[in-house]
């Protein structure tokens, strides 16, 4: 019975507002596109593609998966510790660094 | 009843508890679960690719701008449509249209399997014209073989499952039956699979891309 009354408090996002966020993540896609054909250094390129794709991973889970319009709860209990871990993936990064250098040369 | 008693009570703080700390149902909370340990996985194959390709410096750049990524460009634009679709199926639930939510959700399928259609002819031309299978490659790091066809093939069987899951909910919808709930759930399903792809086309795909 409350669960009524919950579905009808979340007001979705209009088809206006899903047609401008599907328009974004195309121009957005069509600017890695462009970096990629442009052949931009590694470094850079790699932080613009991540950039951009963090961008349209929130555009996408914010209004067409909705967390946007959720109780910020549901986004405190999820979001914060995913990211955190992802984040702790980072440790072998140093190792990975390391390796080439450790190969006896040829 | 107890929820009748309960709900006289003041709610109370949602870190206290609450009566749905969330205001979510529960299968829709079971689904984000779901996506948040499927995006770790993800996560750790990403991350598992990226670290293999910093090891190897002569890592090979396989995909050709034209056609390999501009192919893998209309998959992306394939996936992203059907995200739009899939939004619209679940408004059109919302609104109590069945039939065009059926219309929606089949369009969503149409673009989820032109992505599959894309991506194993893309698979096929690498096994049988460039060679490349999991533990070997023309280019002499075997490593890519191997990583690459792990995350794609995991991101594709996804893929797969998600219209599984789309056909089944469709047909039971054109019969009467499931609710707005169990089409927004299918939908963070299928949004959550071009998510994966946001960050598979660039890593894998545009940073080994050849011009030229």
């Amino acid at each position: 019975m409350s669960n009524h009354a919950e579905v009808a408090e979340h007001v979705g996002g209009t088809t206006g507002t899903f047609l401008k966020v599907w328009i974004a993540l195309l121009v957005m896609t069509g600017i890695e596109v462009l970096l990629a054909y442009e052949q931009v250094p590694t470094l850079i390129m790699l932080t613009a593609l991540l950039g951009l794709s963090i961008v349209k991973a929130a555009l996408i889970i914010a209004y067409f998966m909705h967390l946007k319009f959720e109780k910020l709860s549901l986004f405190l209990t999820l979001f914060p510790m995913l990211i955190f871990c992802i984040i702790l993936m980072l440790i072998f990064l140093g190792d990975a660094v390391r390796i080439p250098n450790m190969r006896p040369p040829v | 009843m107890s929820t009748h008693a309960s709900a006289v009570e003041p709610a109370g703080s949602v870190w206290e508890g609450g009566q749905s700390p969330y205001a979510t149902n529960s299968k829709k909370f079971g689904m984000w679960l779901f996506i948040i340990s499927d995006s770790l996985t993800f996560s750790a194959m990403l991350f598992a690719y990226t670290y293999s390709r910093v090891t190897n410096p002569d890592w090979p750049k396989p995909f050709d701008f034209s056609p390999a990524v501009i192919f893998s460009t209309i998959m992306t634009f394939c996936l992203l449509s059907s995200s739009l679709t899939m939004v619209m199926a679940v408004h059109a639930m919302t609104h109590g249209n069945r039939k065009a939510t059926v219309r929606w959700i089949l369009a969503t399928m149409a673009g989820g399997a032109a992505f599959v259609v894309l991506h194993l002819s893309e698979w096929m031309k690498l096994i049988n014209v460039e060679g490349v299978t999991p533990f070997k490659n023309p280019w002499g790091v075997p490593l890519f073989g191997g990583t690459f066809f792990a995350l794609t093939g995991l991101h594709m069987t996804h893929v797969i499952c998600g219209l599984i899951y789309l056909a089944i909910v469709a047909q039971g919808i054109a019969r009467g039956k499931f609710k707005a709930e169990d089409v927004e759930v299918s939908g963070l399903y299928w949004h959550f699979v071009d998510l994966v792809w946001m960050f598979i086309f660039p890593l894998v795909y545009l940073m080994s891309a050849r011009v030229g």
